[in-house]
């Protein structure tokens, strides 16, 4: 396994428990046991964390990568000393960010359900090793935080329009993350609090209906239909009535 | 009673029945000649007390006749003995010990569990000194003409050690030249010299005498800026050299091999491993004075040439091992034991094992805990899947040591007891516990028990995986045909197994072409023809010149590589390949090269005294710079083979021309090992040796000798002197640094295997696995590996041959069982996962659902980055699962 295996969401998920501080350790740089690079994937990683957690008014500080070499013992104890004195400077999670300890990880719960979500949203910076590790104030720069305000603000929306669904259920097969509330015969609806804004449902909704429609960040989202009142009417039977 | 422990160099006292070491092999007690029955025919308690009737004192040696189709002499060598010289005083003055002694007092299993204490006092010694060629490099009575090859690169191991234990200690070594001439050594060698509080100081040194209270120990030793003082140390040790193994002479006579004036075994230049026996080899330190890579090399060097004299018998006599049926337990809910090992006192003496196990016990679905001496211990090992049946076990936790070197060894005792494998957990307490917080004893049996209760909550949702069953294709793909592909492919092929050399030039050879002779004088060309013929001759051996590889594919057992070459474009397949690109040598940019004729490159100057150049030969001084292009900043390494080639070079233009001055310009004479002899030689011959400091590097500038004659004005720095000197030059050579192949970084990607910080490539583990890749299937010998002589090609060719064979001597190889795994429904057909992975495990396609990533099991290595990508969880690194891992962070809060 890769310090590229560590996932934002297990980092958050330490945090969630009310953890002072988070130490991941990878290879060093250009030194891959894989052939993968995998610690810079994983930098990038931290970094994003870093900028998401200033984002919600947790000290970026908690969360630290270092590099070393299995052969390093030395140089890890020394890395890990040196983050265990920050955090004790820091002091206890919650207490020193001056919020309430539920709120703050109320906060971090609520980002933690985001992860599929940014992940979706960030994946090309995620992924290509473009920043320097030595250069700090390059990594510190690599996410912004009007990206990150905007990752958060801006969020876009996919709403299926009542009276174009044909509950066909191909959206809902589509939808890695089971958002689609959908039954035959039934008006689909989209969960907004499941839904990871990925796209698959819009890509996958036959042209002929075209029934999900792209809501801008800012716009609002049109309530779901209530549950008694999604019966489906048919295009077809509609035409045979008229005729 | 007590006696002193030999394996402890009689630091430390034990028994006379005891265990020899920790990891002796078999792990079983044994009773030594201090035994007061075997000496008076007294005692005879331990008899008594056993209560398994393990004890027989009359027990007797036995001879045994063994049929044996071949030898391997690997008899090691002895430690250099101090008390030959009085002059060290060692066993005289009692914090006089030597480097061996200093070993067993950094060991945590040595005299004083990992403390450096004095002999005298037991107390710390602050400030200690290493004395450097103790026994080596001395051409007195009692001493070794050779140099030890190993003692300056421990003793600085030694240092980082000390310096580990005690920041504050201050450590002085005391030496000659520095020889770190090994791969990383020259890195070594700085991190230990910019350690605070670390002087190298090169003198000679005499211990002077001992403080009869404090019993410090005063060297005298002199510096060219304060002439001869005295210090005193509180710890001296004597870095001791290597002496041919213990009855050497004896073991020759027996087996009817030669052996040398140093009475090491005489070698076949040729093959290093051969003796002047036919089937009987050769390997270790019983070559002569070598490292452990060096010996890795040629331990399965002779091995591989044992399989090509006795590959017809290859499988005769193993037997496969058959494992219960494997239980499915995957409906039941977990049954967990948990193992807390005491690894002797590594762990039991800083975590509290007892209180450890009792808290086991309280953890859900724990329904067995237990301590263990040394849980990795074959009785141990044994206890485990006993307990395991007997109780009904189906997950099991050992908590001990790092999971890297005996996870496979507890997968096997869960097997054993009818258990997937895949059913196992190793928190890791040592290491990443005892080791580091040996001080802290309450707070490490804390950390002990977080450990184990992560390691608990992650064996709860542990899955049965199976591994696979991969054919192996029986043929090699040999890269590069120098001598080391050469010597390589032969061995394989001549163990019956199909092999593609490829050579990017028109001709087999490499850099050996334009070698002439070895130090110890073989004809290397004559060598290279015959090598070639075999190459050319041999029925199963193909070679493809001006080949260049297009494209490489496939993993372990099933290579696919297309070549493009003379032959046209093939595509091959193979099980194995073996890297043996070679190096090239660097073209100098300083001291007029290029610019002025008269200046060449070591091996250039090797080929026109060959040649027979009147220029060279005629010439009346010549002046030789090493280390150029080396051991800077830049390339932070030592090119290993330059000192003994300029001091070959020197020899030979001294037989053409008695009275030619010939300077040597060097930073430290690095003639390692059995070498050193034709330094000493080179010398005595008159040609000088002239020491330059990387800050002060000569001058080279063209001008006229006092005679008029247009020379090479040489200008360097004397520091025996202290003052410039200007030598006339007629010829200059300089010890051009030896650089990777440029074909190595395309290499590489194409073979997915990683380069070393100097570019070279990167062995799986330099001391132990020096001749394989972590890339499986995927093998490295010769200069492509580091800068090394011709003998240790050879070994290394060899020594690949030998780990090539291991693995096509088989039908089948088994991969891992952790790889990934797609979960269609949830996958989103982004392709985040498919883009990172460089193995080409993954790929995207079109399905009825829309796009969705598969994986190829075989290709995968099991990092998880795609893991980590997935933003649904759709792909899962199958035993490390985000459910495995989220249940270890949750248990961490646990408490």
């Amino acid at each position: 396994m890769c310090s590229g295996r560590v996932d934002m969401a297990h980092v958050l998920r330490a945090f969630s428990k009310g953890m002072d501080g988070v130490f991941i350790g990878g290879c060093h740089f250009n030194d891959c046991n894989y052939s993968t690079g995998g610690n810079y994937h994983a930098l990038n990683m931290t970094l994003l964390t870093k900028k998401i957690m200033e984002h919600i008014g947790l000290n970026p500080e908690r969360l630290r990568m270092r590099v070393m070499s299995g052969s390093e013992g030395n140089l890890y104890a020394e890395h890990v000393n040196d983050f265990n004195k920050k955090i004790k400077e820091i002091g206890p999670f919650a207490v020193s960010e001056g919020i309430d300890k539920e709120e703050l990880i109320s906060r971090v719960e609520k980002v933690l359900k985001l992860v599929p979500y940014i992940k979706v949203m960030m994946n090309e910076k995620l992924r290509v090793p473009q920043v320097n590790p030595e250069d700090p104030e390059e990594c510190d720069k690599y996410f912004t935080s009007e990206e990150i305000d905007k990752l958060f603000n801006e969020k876009i929306s996919y709403y299926i329009e009542p009276d174009k669904c044909q509950a066909c259920m191909t959206c809902a097969r589509r939808c890695p993350v089971g958002a689609v509330i959908s039954a035959k015969g039934q008006v689909h609806v989209i969960d907004q609090e499941k839904c990871i804004r990925c796209g698959n449902c819009i890509a996958g909704c036959p042209p002929r209906f075209s029934a999900i429609k792209k809501i801008e960040a800012g716009e609002p989202v049109p309530p779901p239909l209530p549950e008694g009142e999604r019966t489906v009417v048919r295009k077809g039977k509609e035409k045979a009535e008229v005729s | 009673m007590q006696y002193p422990d030999v394996f402890n160099q009689e630091i430390s006292l034990n028994k006379a029945v005891h265990i020899y070491f920790p990891q002796a092999i078999p792990l079983v007690a044994y009773i030594d000649e201090s035994c007061l029955y075997l000496k008076e025919n007294k005692c005879q308690i331990c008899v008594g007390v056993c209560k398994n009737n393990a004890i027989d004192l009359k027990q007797a040696p036995v001879t045994k006749d063994l049929n044996v189709g071949a030898v391997i002499l690997a008899a090691g060598f002895e430690p250099y003995d101090p008390k030959v010289r009085a002059e060290y005083h060692y066993g005289e003055f009692q914090n006089v010990i030597t480097s061996m002694d200093f070993e067993r007092l950094l060991s945590s299993t040595g005299p004083y569990s990992g403390e450096i204490l004095r002999t005298s006092d037991k107390k710390h010694p602050h400030k200690l000194a290493w004395i450097q060629c103790v026994g080596s490099r001395q051409v007195i009575e009692g001493g070794n003409s050779y140099c030890s090859a190993v003692c300056c690169t421990y003793a600085q191991k030694h240092v980082i050690l000390t310096k580990d234990h005690d920041a504050d200690a201050e450590c002085t070594i005391f030496h000659n030249d520095i020889r770190s001439y090994g791969k990383d050594f020259e890195r070594f060698y700085d991190r230990t010299n910019n350690l605070p509080g670390v002087r190298f100081i090169r003198s000679y040194t005499s211990i002077v005498k001992e403080d009869p209270v404090t019993k410090n120990v005063t060297i005298r030793y002199s510096t060219p800026d304060d002439g001869v003082k005295e210090e005193e140390f509180d710890m001296v040790v004597l870095s001791i050299g290597l002496n041919p193994p213990v009855g050497a002479q004896e073991t020759a006579q027996k087996f009817g091999i030669e052996l040398t004036a140093h009475q090491y075994c005489k070698l076949n230049p040729a093959n290093p491993m051969e003796t002047n026996r036919r089937g009987i080899f050769v390997s270790g330190g019983f070559q002569g004075p070598i490292d452990i890579p060096e010996s890795v090399f040629s331990a399965s060097g002779a091995g591989s040439q044992i399989g090509e004299l006795l590959d017809y018998r290859r499988g005769k006599l193993s037997i496969e091992r058959v494992y219960p049926e494997e239980r499915d337990v995957s409906a039941e809910e977990p049954r967990i034991g948990v193992f807390v090992c005491h690894c002797g006192a590594n762990i039991g003496r800083v975590v509290n094992v007892p209180d450890t196990v009792e808290y086991c016990k309280t953890l859900p679905y724990v329904v067995h805990a237990q301590e263990q001496l040394f849980s990795c211990a074959t009785n141990s090992a044994k206890e485990i899947t006993d307990v395991t049946k007997e109780k009904g076990l189906n997950r099991v936790v050992v908590a001990a040591c790092s999971l890297r070197t005996l996870e496979p060894l507890f997968r096997d005792t869960v097997r054993e007891a009818g258990i997937n494998q895949y059913y196992f957990e190793m928190p890791n307490i040592r290491e990443h516990n005892s080791w580091v917080h040996s001080k802290e004893k309450e707070v490490a049996t804390e950390k002990a028990r977080d450990l184990i209760r992560m390691g608990v909550a992650r064996a709860c949702s542990l899955e049965a995986l199976q591994e696979f069953e991969l054919p192996v294709n029986k043929a090699a793909l040999v890269v590069g045909g120098g001598v080391a592909g050469m010597s390589c492919s032969l061995s394989i092929a001549n163990q019956g197994h199909e092999v593609y050399l490829l050579e990017k030039d028109s001709d087999l050879g490499g850099i050996t072409r334009r070698v002439h002779s070895t130090l110890d004088g073989m004809d290397v060309q004559e060598y290279l023809q015959d090598l070639k013929r075999k190459i050319y001759q041999h029925p199963l051996i193909h070679v493809y010149t001006n080949a260049v590889i297009t494209d490489a594919t496939g993993y372990v057992g099933n290579f696919v590589t297309t070549v493009k070459s003379s032959r046209g474009v093939a595509e091959i397949k193979h099980g194995a390949a073996v890297i043996a690109i070679g190096a090239d040598l660097s073209t100098p940019d300083e001291y007029l090269y290029g610019e002025d004729d008269r200046v060449m490159t070591h091996l250039e100057l090797e080929e026109r005294i060959h040649a027979g150049d009147e220029k060279v030969a005629n010439a009346e001084s010549v002046v030789m710079i090493q280390c150029v292009g080396c051991r800077n900043e830049d390339r932070n390494y030592c090119s290993r083979i330059c000192c003994s080639e300029s001091i070959k070079n020197a020899l030979k233009l001294k037989e053409i021309n008695p009275e030619m001055d010939i300077y040597i310009l060097f930073r430290d004479v690095r003639t390692y090992g059995l070498k050193e002899d034709y330094y000493r030689e080179a010398a005595s011959k008159d040609i000088r040796f002239i020491r330059y400091e990387e800050n002060d590097k000569p001058v080279v500038e063209p001008g006229e000798s006092d005679e008029g004659k247009p020379v090479l004005k040489v200008t360097v720095t004397d520091f025996v002197l202290g003052n410039k000197i200007e030598l006339d030059a007629d010829v200059l050579a300089l010890a051009a640094a030896i650089v990777p192949s440029e074909e190595t970084n395309k290499l590489a990607g194409q073979f997915k295997v990683v380069l070393s910080p100097d570019g070279f490539f990167k062995e799986a583990h330099v001391k132990l696995r020096p001749v394989e890749f972590n890339t499986e299937g995927v093998y490295l010998c010769g200069l492509a590996h580091y800068p090394k002589f011709l003998q240790e090609t050879i070994n290394q060719a060899y020594g690949a041959a030998g780990r090539v064979l291991t693995l096509l001597s088989h039908d089948i190889v088994i991969a891992s069982g952790s790889v990934c795994q797609v979960d269609e429904k949830k996958c989103m057909g982004c392709g985040a996962c498919a883009s990172v992975c460089t193995y080409g495990s993954l790929a995207v396609q079109e399905t009825r659902q829309g796009k969705k990533v598969t994986v190829n099991p075989v290709l995968c290595k099991g990092c998880g980055l795609c893991n980590a990508k997935c933003p649904t969880g759709a792909i899962q690194l199958k035993h490390f699962t985000d459910d495995q891992i989220t249940s270890q962070i949750d248990a961490m809060v646990a408490e």
